[in-house]
C-alpha cells in the first residue's frame, strides 16, 4: 500500500522528531472513515473494571458489545472468578423500541439469586443512551431490594473515545470506594497501587518488590480487587499510578476529595523499576524502608543486570516501532528498549496526552516519526520507511506487522507474561530476543528473493 | 469460573445471557464483505465496534483485518449520521482507494434510522465505484443474520440477467465458513467440471500468502463481474439455510435463477448431496478422483468406527454448522445429546428457519432423544451437561471452560476458535475435511484414553 497518502487534515497528528516544531495533535476524536485502531467508550470503561474478580459485569445491549468482551484481558486473580463470565441483556427489537429497563431489572434479580454477588456493574452501551433507558434509576431500585452494590457505568460508546471510558469506570469506582466511616480516610500507613490490572499476574509481582522493603499495599486497582478490597481504598495514605492513562483522573479525585496524594510511578524496565521503589521509598520516608529498598535493587539488579546485558549485546542496533494504547507505556518503552540498545523509530499511541507527547518528543532521538492514533497504513508506511525490525503493539496490529515481515510483541491484553519489574525486563527481553532473532524471518526474505 | 453453574435448571424469564453462543450481526457483514475482492469494509457507527470486529476477525483468522468506521460522536447520535458517513466515504475513496465500499449498520446507526441508500445516494462517489449497503441491526438475529444479510445485498446490488439464456455455470453461496473450507468446495466443483462463481469469497483474502508486504486488498474475493455475472447462472446452491438461503432466494426473485439449499457440505451424506447436484445440474460424471476420496473416507470410517459408536456428544455453534456436525457424527455412530445454537430463529414454528426441527428430525431418524434449543447460551449447555454428562464437546473456543470445568475432550470447530491456530486453512467440509473431523475426533477421545488409562490398559495400537 505505498499509494497510501496521509489522509487530508492527518497531518497534525503525525510529527517527525527534529524536523518540524514539536506540538503534535491529540486527544482528537478520529476522522470518519479511518481505519482506526481505537476502541471506544465501553471497550475503555470495561477494560479498567474487569478485573474487579467477585463483581458481575453486566452489559446492557445488544449481544455483541459483550460477547467481544468475554474473558479478553488477562487478568489473573487469587480467587473468585466471577469476572471472567459473559453476561448480557442481549437487547432484542422489541426492547428498543418498548425500552430495556424491563429486561435489565429482570437480569440483575436473577443474576443476584443466582451468584449472590455483592456488587454489580451495569455497562450502558450505544444504544442504550438513545433508547433512553434510566439506568441509574434501575441501579438504584435494585441495590436496593437485593441489599448489594449496583453501579451504572455510563459508557455508550458514541460519548468519546476509549479515554472516556477511563473516566466512566473512573467515575463508578470512585462511587464505589466512598467511604463509611471518614475518620479512617488516610489513616492507614499503607499505599494504593492505581492502574495495574494484574495482566499475567503484574501486579503480584510490585506487591511482592513493596512487601520486601516493608510498603503494604492497601488494594491494587483493579487487578485481582475485590468488593471488600476497594470498600477500604481511602484508608491510604498514598497513592502511586502505574498506567497514567486509565486511573490519572481517579487519582486526581481522590485526592482533591480525600487528601491522598499520588505519584506516578512505571515498572517497566530496569531504569523506571528501579527509580519508581526508590521514589515510593523516599515518600514512605522511613529510614529503614529506604535501607531495605536498597538491599532489594541491588539484590535484584545484581542478577537481573548481567542477563539484560546477554540480550543486549545480541539486540544491539535493532529499530523499534511502538504503537500503545497510552503516552506513559510509551515513554517507558523507549527507555526500556534504550536499555538493550535498540532504537525506537517510530512511536504512536491510541490516547496518549500532550504532556506526555511533549516528553515522548524529547527523549526521542531525531527522525523519529511521532504519531497520535494511527491507522493501519500509517503504521505500515513508518514501519517499512523508518527500517523498524519490531512493532509493539496489540492485537490488530499483530498481524499486520507479521505481514510485512516484521517481529511483533504483545504489550496489551494478549501478553504471555509478565512485564514488569525485574523479571518483567528480562522477560521483555527475552521476548524481544525470541522474535527478531526467530530463524522464520529468513525465510520470508528468501522467499521474496527467491521467487521475484 | 463456571463453579456456580448449578444442575437445577430454572427458566430464566429475563431472557438476558450468560455465555453467549452467538455474537451480533455486524460481524457477520464485516466478514462477507471481505469475500468481495478489492472491498472495504465500512462500519456505520461508533468506533469501538468496528475495532472489537476487527480484533475478533484478527484472533480467529490470524491476519489483518481492514475496515473503517464512521467514527461516531454525540452529535452524530442526535442529528443522525448522514454526515458521517458522507465524510467517510470521501475518506475512504482518497485514502484507501477500494473499488467497493461495503457499508453495514450497528445497533446504534439503526436505533436512530439513518437512511443508508439516501446518504449513498448524496455521497460523492469517484467515476467506477461503488458502495453498497446492508442492514444488521445487532437486536436481531446472530452474526450468521450479518453474514446472510450481507450476502443478499451482493446480490441486489450486484446481479444482472444480461444474457437471454442462462450460462453453464453454478453459483456457489459457501455461508460462514473458514476460507480453507471455501477453497476444499472448489476443489470439489472445480473436479465435477462445474464452472461455478462463488459468494463471498474469503479465500486469498483473510488466509493470504506471506509475502512480505502488506496489500489492503489481497489477490482473494468474488470480483464484481463475477457478482454481476451471478445473475446469469443456470442454478444456485445455498449451503446451509440459515448463511445462505436468503441470498439464493433473492437472486431467483430478481434475475430467475432457481435455488437450491442444502446442508452444509459436512460429512458423507451432505458431501455426496451437493455433487448429486452438481452432477444433476451438469450432467458430468463424478470422476474417479472424488470416488476414491469418498472410499478412502468411508474405508477410515469402518476402521474406526469402534472408537466413536455409542459415545455421547454435545455440540453447540453456528445453526448451519451444528446441523452439519451432528449429522456427520450421527453416521459415526456418536449420539448427539444435547444440541444447541445461540442464533435464534431457528425455534420449532419459527418463519425463518428451522433448526430444532432439522435437529429433531434428523435425531428423531434414529430413534434418538436430544435437548435441541435454538437462541441459547452457554450456560443452559453447561446445565445440560451437568444434568446429562457426555464424551465429547464439540464446538469453538468458548466451549473450553465447559470442557475444563466437566473434564471433557473437546474439539474446536467453527468461529470463532482463537486458541489454537491453522484451522482456518483446513477445511472441514468435503469428504478430505470428514477425514480431517474424524482425526481431531479421535484424536481428543483417545488421548482422553490414554491419560486416563491404569498402567496394565496402556495400549500401543488402539
Ligand atoms: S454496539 Fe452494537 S453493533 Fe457495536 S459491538 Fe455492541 S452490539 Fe455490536
Amino acid at each position: 500500500m505505498s499509494q497510501a497518502q496521509a489522509i487530508d487534515g492527518r497531518q497534525d497528528f503525525i510529527i517527525t522528531k527534529g524536523k518540524q516544531k514539536a506540538h503534535l495533535k491529540c486527544d482528537a476524536d478520529s476522522i470518519a472513515g479511518c481505519v482506526s485502531q481505537r476502541a471506544c467508550v465501553y471497550c475503555g470503561a470495561r477494560v479498567v473494571l474487569n478485573p474487579i474478580t467477585d463483581a458481575i459485569h453486566l452489559v446492557h445491549g445488544p449481544i455483541g458489545c459483550s460477547a467481544y468482551t468475554w474473558d479478553i484481558r488477562g487478568s489473573l486473580s487469587s480467587g473468585e472468578e466471577l469476572f471472567r463470565n459473559s453476561f448480557s441483556t442481549d437487547l432484542r427489537e422489541q426492547d428498543v423500541i418498548f425500552g430495556g429497563e424491563k429486561k435489565l431489572t429482570a437480569a440483575i434479580d436473577q443474576l443476584a439469586a443466582k451468584y449472590h454477588p455483592k456488587l454489580i456493574f451495569v455497562y450502558s452501551t450505544c444504544i442504550v443512551g438513545v433508547i433512553g433507558d434510566d439506568l441509574e434509576a434501575v441501579c438504584r431500585t435494585a441495590a436496593k431490594r437485593h441489599g448489594i452494590e449496583v453501579i451504572p457505568v455510563q459508557s455508550s460508546g458514541f460519548i468519546g473515545n476509549k479515554s472516556a471510558g477511563y473516566r466512566a469506570a473512573c467515575d463508578a469506582l470512585f462511587r464505589l470506594i466512598e467511604p463509611e466511616n471518614r475518620e479512617l480516610v488516610g489513616k492507614d500507613k499503607s499505599i494504593n497501587y492505581l492502574g495495574d490490572f494484574n495482566l499475567a499476574g503484574e501486579a503480584w509481582i510490585i506487591r511482592d518488590y513493596l512487601r520486601q522493603m516493608g510498603v503494604t499495599v492497601n488494594v491494587v486497582l483493579t487487578g485481582d480487587a475485590t468488593y471488600a478490597d476497594l470498600k477500604k481504598a481511602t484508608r491510604a495514605s498514598v497513592n502511586i499510578i502505574q498506567c497514567a492513562g486509565s486511573m490519572h483522573y481517579l487519582a486526581g479525585r481522590m485526592e482533591e476529595t480525600y487528601g491522598i496524594p499520588y505519584m506516578q510511578v512505571s515498572f517497566l524496565g530496569l531504569e523506571d523499576t528501579s527509580e519508581s521503589l526508590r521514589r515510593i521509598a523516599a515518600v514512605i520516608g522511613d529510614s529503614e524502608v529506604v535501607a531495605r529498598t536498597e538491599a532489594l535493587i541491588a539484590r535484584e539488579m545484581s542478577h537481573t543486570a548481567p542477563v539484560i546485558e546477554g540480550y543486549r549485546q545480541k539486540l544491539a542496533g535493532k529499530k523499534a516501532a511502538v504503537y500503545v494504547g497510552g503516552g506513559f507505556k510509551a515513554i517507558s518503552l523507549i527507555k526500556q528498549f534504550r536499555e538493550l540498545s535498540i532504537e525506537v523509530v517510530m512511536i504512536g499511541t491510541q490516547t496518549g496526552r500532550q504532556e506526555e507527547y511533549d516528553t515522548i518528543n524529547d527523549l526521542a532521538s531525531d527522525g523519529t516519526v511521532i504519531l497520535d492514533d494511527a491507522n493501519p497504513s500509517e503504521l505500515e508506511r513508518f514501519m517499512t520507511d523508518q527500517e523498524a525490525d519490531l512493532l509493539v503493539g496489540g492485537v490488530k496490529e499483530r498481524p499486520l506487522a507479521y505481514k510485512l515481515g516484521k517481529a511483533f510483541i504483545d504489550h496489551n491484553h494478549d501478553r504471555k507474561h509478565p512485564l514488569s519489574g525485574y523479571v518483567g525486563a528480562i522477560n521483555f527481553a527475552k521476548e524481544v530476543y525470541t522474535t527478531v532473532c526467530s530463524p522464520v524471518w529468513k525465510y520470508v526474505r528468501a522467499g521474496g528473493e527467491g521467487h521475484e | 469460573m463456571l463453579d456456580a453453574t448449578t444442575k437445577e435448571i430454572k427458566e430464566r424469564a429475563s431472557g438476558g445471557v450468560i455465555n453467549p453462543a452467538k455474537t451480533c450481526q455486524p460481524i457477520g457483514a464485516m466478514y462477507a464483505a471481505l469475500g468481495i475482492h478489492g472491498c472495504l469494509p465500512h462500519s456505520h457507527g461508533s468506533q469501538g465496534c468496528c475495532s472489537f470486529h476487527r480484533m475478533h476477525l484478527t484472533r480467529h483468522f490470524r491476519d489483518p483485518i481492514m475496515a473503517s468506521t464512521s467514527s461516531f460522536t454525540e452529535g452524530a447520535s442526535v442529528f443522525g449520521g448522514g454526515a458521517n458517513l458522507k465524510t467517510a466515504i470521501k475518506t475512504i475513496f482518497q485514502v484507501y482507494n477500494p473499488d467497493i465500499i461495503a457499508v453495514h449498520t450497528t445497533c446504534l446507526t439503526e436505533t436512530i434510522g439513518d437512511d443508508i441508500p439516501n446518504i449513498i445516494k448524496t455521497s460523492e462517489i469517484p467515476e467506477g465505484k461503488m458502495v453498497i449497503h446492508t442492514n444488521t441491526p445487532s437486536y436481531v438475529g446472530s452474526h450468521v443474520t450479518g453474514f446472510s444479510n450481507m450476502t443478499k445485498s451482493m446480490v441486489n446490488y450486484f446481479a444482472e440477467a444480461t444474457t437471454p439464456l442462462k450460462k453453464e455455470q453454478v453459483n456457489i453461496i459457501p455461508g460462514f465458513v473458514n476460507p480453507g473450507d471455501m477453497r476444499e468446495i472448489k476443489r470439489l466443483t472445480r473436479l465435477m467440471n462445474a464452472p461455478y462463481i462463488m459468494f463471498p469469497d474469503t479465500s486469498g483474502v483473510v488466509d493470504s500468502p506471506m509475502t512480505g508486504e502488506f496489500q489492503m486488498y489481497p489477490k482473494g474475493g468474488t470480483t464484481q463481474p463475477e457478482l454481476i455475472d451471478t445473475g446469469n447462472s443456470k442454478l444456485t446452491i445455498a449451503l446451509g439455510r440459515f448463511a445462505s438461503s436468503d441470498a439464493a432466494e433473492q437472486l431467483d426473485k430478481k434475475c430467475k435463477v432457481p435455488a437450491v439449499t442444502l446442508k452444509a457440505p459436512i460429512g458423507i451424506k451432505a458431501t455426496d448431496a451437493l455433487l448429486m447436484t452438481l452432477r444433476r445440474a451438469f450432467v458430468s460424471d463424478v470422476p474417479y478422483e472424488l470416488e476414491e476420496e469418498r472410499g478412502q473416507l468411508v474405508d477410515i470410517m469402518t476402521d474406526t468406527h469402534f472408537h466413536f459408536h455409542g459415545k455421547k456428544v454435545a455440540i453447540f455453534g453456528d445453526p448451519d454448522i451444528v446441523t452439519g456436525i451432528t449429522e456427520f457424527v450421527m453416521s459415526l455412530g456418536m449420539i448427539p445429546v444435547h444440541v444447541l445454537t445461540g442464533t435464534p430463529g431457528g425455534a420449532v414454528g419459527s418463519v425463518v428457519g428451522s433448526f430444532e426441527e432439522d435437529i429433531k428430525e434428523l435425531v428423531d431418524q434414529a430413534g434418538l432423544k436430544a435437548n435441541i434449543k435454538a437462541a441459547g447460551d452457554l450456560f443452559t449447555l453447561h446445565q445440560w451437561i451437568k444434568n446429562e454428562p457426555v464424551d465429547l464437546l464439540i464446538g469453538n473456543t468458548y466451549g473450553k471452560y465447559i470442557a475444563r470445568a466437566e473434564d471433557l475432550p473437546f474439539v474446536r470447530v467453527g468461529f470463532p476458535v482463537m486458541d489454537r491456530s491453522v484451522h482456518s486453512y483446513m477445511p472441514i467440509v468435503g469428504y478430505r475435511g470428514a477425514m480431517r473431523l474424524i482425526e481431531m475426533i479421535s484424536g481428543a477421545l483417545l488421548d482422553r484414553q490414554d491419560r486416563d488409562a491404569a498402567d496394565e490398559d496402556f495400549e500401543l495400537v488402539m
